[in-house]
């Protein structure tokens, strides 16, 4: 495969950037981008729609105060780059052009697998045919059983007007699996998904079959569940859950919102924001993880960013353009949907780390609450922290013990109240896959925490 | 003939003999600019241009389907995306329902979607509508004490499908919208709230209703506790009851029905709302946004009444859905632009107005809540099981009138008793830019939770 750096040659970026730099722009910034998407998916038994997609192109920036000019093209040449250049350059109203001089780029890769072209496709539906059989023997409740498999290989390579000049080879994997069981009550669904910033091997570590049994025994047990409760409850939330964070603090600490004054953690640094048994992370090094990446989308390499230390607010999450505007550096969380996208502050790998107690005990320890087991997705106002996010398996907990399973439900809190009212953290931390999506564009992030208890949220059911 | 038609059918032509071929290919040019701190904050000018094929494979009992796209019109691109499409179709498996769209002689009604304004605005005016939108913002109340965004964007775009099976058709539309969110409050609190509106020129935008609706929907909210948690009546705002009518529309595709994916299976001719609920699809009003003359597989679109009066008349079916139920295409076929696949879709969803407007309809409720918003629509809300659980945040209703505001509490019942349960529906008809026009609507006995 033709690398990106052969298509536009250093000679052609360095003329690019000159020309976006040409009429008093502060910055410039050249983003070009090749990606590849496969996806197939099983429904009924059947394999249907094969789908491959293949997407290349460039987007240039041009900063000048506190403007910013943009442009993009699926045309690679140099007229077409130049062209681009111009229009995002036409924020700036003339001043004096500076030239550059660009270094060597730095090559890197985000995954060791030999690409996605290495393993044949009839190897990758094996995986989901056999997810059929095995989600329906869990039994005869199981009316649909639905599979995906979906892998990308993006290339990318960014150049700026700073010296930034990298490349970065990313491949991902995802494998859902969503089955839907019928009984007297109606409809239920059970889902499972894992996902990663790595190959094809990715399956050497994750079980398919295992996803198919998870997905269908939770449409069945939901079949028996019992309407979720209204109001306050205490909830033990197990580490499936990290999403929870994602919402109830990750978004306000992205620091576009912090300097438009649009989050709640706004000036709060150094203060004691949550219980000092949380210590949150964003860390865009994890490798393999599904919110990994070499660099970002402004070439900066991810880091681990800690953003709360025991309760109290230490950093916030920065991309080029906010960091710039404080005069401090980027923290590795520029992201982009596409080439056809503005960058912005976005979560990488975002995780409370694990704590003392044994999750079992955790649960023992509650007397009456719930226990969410796996959470859906979620949605934050960060202006006021209020947020919602919704079970996908959830139990009631009685007397120390997880009995009835309950519907599916949704949970709204306030962020910093939510936080502070965390009063157990277990030992058995793990990560979940999810797609985040913000001013419409979704990017891939991974979330994670230990077992862990809220003393009270609020819970959206209908049952009193 | 324009030239993506020619790529459209240039792309039909090469199909292999036996070969059944689409070709959607679609292009679009837009602008989009966000004013802050009394200055642009960004300016994007941009085209985008794609193709997506779909080939089929006959065989014995059905078809082999494969599919492709391309997010260029270069020679080389069009031409590795029918050949991956091609390579595609021989891994599925055979699908008996599996077809391309026919001619099925229903007129095509020409709408004419594009604006002759809409070229006519210079960029620099364009900047100035929306700094001035953030300027009125900021002085319109003294509780304003920011902008998050104030943002003008404008797109023309052009489709054309071409089928092995005899569609030729395209499609081409304009639109610009301006939209602002406001913050109100004070050292210790913070509400945050939205105006939009969208035309299909620049100069058919009326910001003065944008900026009052974003200061009225962020001021309002201001001094929100929690709410007292009980069954009550809910009205909820024109853009929630839209909402919430995007995600009964996906019960209604014929596609989840066949598939036994909707709470709707099995449930036609029976009463499934109540009788103020008329619920229809016509993609050819063109109040609508987003009205069409064909749909995504190049079929006319048409008027399809799904619940008349409460009961449930019809399911909205693309050609492969309307082939698994052994019925015809409803002119219904959607999709997310070249890169997605197609669908069976609601297009344009009218809910028929009722006589009260929101002060007569909110006098009619007497005691209850008026949601403005809700959150967490796509964890809480489930068009298979019809569990429906959202965060919400709005007005207490007292004594027939807008109280004092509420927030930090959800809101939940099923969408089967949700539509039971529609005591009464407004007159005050707004057209906004997704698939379903709001309206003030009344639900009665839904559980709200706060404290």
């Amino acid at each position: 495969m033709t690398e990106l750096i052969d298509l536009v040659p250093a000679s052609t970026i360095q003329a690019v950037l000159n020309e976006a730099m040409g009429r008093g722009g502060e910055f410039a910034e050249v983003f070009c981008e090749d990606r590849v998407n496969r996806s197939a998916s099983l429904d009924d038994g059947r394999v249907e729609e094969l789908s491959t997609g293949a997407e290349r192109g460039a987007g240039i920036r041009v900063v000048v105060g506190g403007t910013t000019g943009f442009a993009h093209t699926a045309d690679l040449s140099e007229k077409s780059l130049l062209e681009a250049a111009r229009t995002a350059a036409s924020v700036a109203r003339g001043g004096s052009s500076r030239t550059l001089a660009l270094g060597s780029p730095q090559h890197h890769r985000a995954h060791q697998s030999q690409g996605i072209d290495a393993v044949a496709t009839a190897s990758k539906l094996g995986l989901l045919k056999r997810v059929d059989d095995v989600a329906r023997s869990e039994g005869g409740a199981i009316a649909q059983v639905q599979a995906s498999y979906m892998e990308g290989r993006r290339r990318i390579l960014v150049a700026n007007s700073d010296g930034v000049f990298s490349s970065d080879d990313q491949v991902r994997t995802r494998f859902n699996v969503v089955c839907v069981a019928s009984g007297d009550t109606g409809l239920q669904t059970g889902f499972e998904s894992a996902a990663h910033t790595r190959g094809f091997e990715m399956f050497d570590d994750i079980d398919v079959d295992e996803m198919a049994r998870l997905a269908a025994r939770r449409a069945i047990t939901k079949l028996s569940a019992r309407p979720a409760p209204s109001g306050e409850l205490p909830v033990v939330l197990a580490n499936a859950g990290g999403v929870l964070f994602h919402e109830a603090c990750g978004h306000g600490l992205e620091a576009d919102h912090i300097l438009k004054d649009s989050s709640v953690y706004a000036g709060k640094v150094g203060e004691l924001v949550a219980s000092p048994l949380v210590t949150l992370v964003d860390d865009g090094s994890m490798v393999g993880e599904w919110g990994y990446a070499s660099i970002d989308d402004e070439g900066h390499r991810g880091t681990r960013n800690v953003l709360i230390e025991n309760g109290v607010l230490t950093d916030y999450m920065w991309d080029m353009l906010r960091a710039r505007k404080e005069g401090r550096s980027s923290s590795g969380n520029g992201r982009r949907q596409s080439y056809q996208h503005l960058p912005m502050v976005r979560m990488t790998n975002t995780f409370v780390m694990e704590g003392t107690q044994d999750p079992d005990e955790i649960v023992a320890q509650t007397d009456h609450g719930v226990y969410v087991a796996k959470l859906g997705g979620g949605q934050v106002n960060t202006a006021t922290g209020d947020f919602v996010f919704g079970t996908t398996e959830a139990y009631l907990i009685e007397h120390g013990k997880i009995t009835a399973p309950l519907r599916d439900v949704n949970m709204v809190g306030n962020g910093p109240e939510v936080l502070r009212g965390i009063d157990a953290v277990g030992t058995d931390f793990s990560m979940v896959p999810g797609t985040c999506g913000k001013q419409g564009q979704g990017v891939a992030v991974g979330c994670g925490q230990p077992t862990l208890r809220l003393a009270g949220i609020t819970f959206g059911g209908t049952a009193a | 003939m324009s030239d993506l038609q020619a790529i459209a059918s240039r792309i039909v032509n090469e199909a292999k003999e036996r070969e059944s071929v689409e070709a959607y290919v679609s292009r679009s040019v837009e602008t989009d600019l966000t004013a802050y701190g009394g200055e642009v904050e960004s300016l994007t000018q941009a085209s985008s241009s794609g193709v997506g094929v779909r080939i089929l494979v006959p065989s014995d009992d059905g078809f082999q389907v494969g599919f492709s796209w391309a997010g260029s019109l270069d020679d080389d691109a069009v031409r590795l995306a029918v050949s991956q499409a091609r390579e595609n179709a021989g891994f599925s498996s055979v699908d008996p329902y599996a077809g391309l769209a026919e001619p099925d002689g229903f007129p095509i009604k020409q709408l004419d979607l594009v604006s002759p304004l809409f070229s006519k605005m210079s960029i620099d005016d364009k900047i100035a509508l929306a700094l001035e939108l953030e300027r009125a913002t900021l002085a319109g109340d003294p509780r304003i004490k920011g902008v998050d965004h104030a943002s003008y964007g404008d797109v023309h775009s052009e489709a054309a499908i071409a089928t092995t099976s005899g569609i030729t058709t395209s499609d081409e539309r304009t639109g610009a919208y301006l939209s602002v969110s406001a913050l109100a409050g004070d050292d210790t609190e913070t509400q945050s709230g939205y105006g939009l509106c969208v035309s299909r020129d620049p100069y058919g935008l009326d910001a003065d209703l944008v900026v009052r609706d974003a200061l009225e929907r962020s001021t309002r909210l201001l001094g929100g506790t929690k709410p007292q948690s009980g069954r009550v009546t809910m009205v909820l705002d024109p853009r929630v009851t839209a909402t919430v009518l995007g995600q009964i529309a996906s019960a209604l595709s014929g596609d989840a029905v066949a598939r036994g994916r909707s709470f709707f299976v099995d449930r036609i001719g029976e009463v499934v709302a109540s009788q103020h609920v008329t619920l229809v699809d016509d993609p050819t009003d063109t109040r609508f946004f987003g009205a069409s003359s064909v749909d995504a597989e190049g079929l006319a679109c048409r008027r399809n009444v799904l619940i008349s009066e409460g009961r449930l008349e019809r399911f909205v079916y693309d050609t492969q859905a309307a082939r698994r139920a052994g019925t015809r295409s409803t002119g219904s076929a959607v999709r997310g632009g070249f890169a997605g696949r197609s669908g069976a879709g609601c297009q344009a969803l009218l809910l028929t107005p009722g006589d009260d407007d929101l002060a007569a309809l909110l006098a009619r409720v007497g005691d209850g809540i008026y949601v403005q918003s809700i959150s967490g629509v796509h964890s809480g809300v489930s068009s298979i099981s019809g569990d429906f659980s959202v965060g919400a945040e709005g007005l207490i209703i007292r004594n027939g009138v807008l109280a004092e505001a509420f927030r930090e509490a959800t809101v939940a019942s099923t969408l089967q008793r949700m539509l039971q349960n529609v005591s009464a529906i407004g007159s005050d008809l707004t057209w906004l830019p997704g698939l379903a026009a709001g309206l003030s609507v009344a639900i009665s006995d839904v559980q709200l939770s706060g404290r």
